[in-house]
């Protein structure tokens, strides 16, 4: 009975999510403001951690299995990208490696900074 | 015989079945090897797309399952406010770092994108497609969409991406002595979405914490990113 409600919690602000997203006049997905509205209620102490962490504990701890159907979805693309393979893999694993050490070393170098400030 | 088995194909037990077993199949290969390329869900992605395409099977049937799957992504995506909150000290300390960090890391990316598009002479419908490929996929696909994409091109390079920082992102970071535990977590999740978050998980929980967070800054700034540099640089 605790899983059900706990789920019951979560749906239920991710359904929220998806509402304000549709009358938001910005791109973000409704599971994103979900995400946004749930910290909210946690920080607000609306929704208490015991309320929902049983659940969170199972679906983080199996997060990547969501992610098999999404993955298979490449089947799709076959046809469109016939022959781009390469610049496609190129890219997206160049830019990841760029976007990583950038962001990593800018985060870094601002924290080492600030601690030396101090 | 045959029709029994093409009702089997179409039934929503088989999608999320052979989802199941491969993914079982995938977790006891990385747990024998311990290696980080034999990833479960790489294997497991290898694995369907082996068995539908051997078997001419198309991914509408195998997706009546998948799509309960599927589903779950909403919440999953929800829930990372739980490792957040955990760690929402961390991110008050630390909140005009981790901002700019995200900000100007996801700036490199998308311009390094573009410039490797015309480096490889991609047209404009694939280049705008592969922009906002370093972001969680539902905010990706508003954005392809968004810039005249195809969204399953998007979907593609997403997919790639989150492999990539998968299975690299922890060693690239090592590589360029980004040891922070916080900067490390920032770095994958802004490089690799919730894919790499699904590392940074395993590395710690501080680094899954500010992987997670970073997922939604990230998607955020590229909503806004994205059409400016495309406007700029294509």
């Amino acid at each position: 009975m605790k899983y059900i409600i706990q789920f019951a919690i979560i749906l239920a602000i991710c359904y929220l999510g998806d509402l304000i997203h549709s009358y938001l006049p910005i791109p973000v997905p409704g599971s994103v403001l979900g995400m946004v509205l749930l910290l909210v209620l946690l920080l607000t102490g609306v929704v208490k951690l015991s309320m929902i962490e049983d659940v969170s504990n199972f679906l983080l701890k199996h997060l990547s299995f969501f992610f098999i159907p999404a993955a298979v979805g490449l089947i799709t693309c076959f046809t469109v990208l016939e022959g781009k393979w390469t610049a496609l893999f190129i890219i997206s694993v160049v830019s990841t490696f760029i976007i990583a050490v950038v962001t990593g070393a800018t985060v870094q170098l601002l924290i080492k900074r600030r601690q030396s400030v101090e | 015989m045959s029709e029994l088995v093409s009702e089997f194909v179409q039934s929503p037990v088989f999608g999320i079945g052979i989802s199941l077993v491969t993914f079982y199949a995938g977790v006891q290969i990385y747990k024998k090897t311990g290696s980080p390329l034999m990833n479960p869900l790489v294997l497991s992605m290898f694995m369907i797309i082996a068995l539908l395409l051997s078997f001419h099977i198309s991914f509408d049937d195998y997706n009546n399952g998948g799509q309960f799957i599927s589903f779950f992504l909403g919440p999953a995506t929800v829930i990372l406010a739980v490792p957040l909150y955990r760690k929402i000290t961390l991110l008050k300390e630390n909140v005009v770092p981790i901002i700019a960090g995200i900000s100007i890391g996801s700036a490199a990316g998308i311009a390094s994108i573009i410039v490797m598009c015309k480096i490889f002479g991609l047209d404009e419908i694939l280049s705008v497609s592969m922009i906002p490929k370093s972001v969680t996929t539902p905010i990706g696909i508003e954005i392809s969409n968004q810039l005249g994409g195809m969204p399953s091109v998007t979907v593609a390079a997403i997919v790639f991406t989150g492999i990539a920082g998968v299975l690299l992102g922890p060693m690239v970071c090592k590589l360029f002595k980004i040891e922070d535990e916080v900067a490390l977590g920032v770095a994958i999740g802004t490089s690799s979405h919730a894919l790499g978050t699904t590392k940074a998980v395993e590395i710690g929980e501080t680094e899954g914490a500010m992987s997670g967070l970073s997922i939604g800054i990230a998607g955020l700034v590229t909503v806004f990113l994205a059409p400016l540099l495309a406007k700029l640089l294509l």
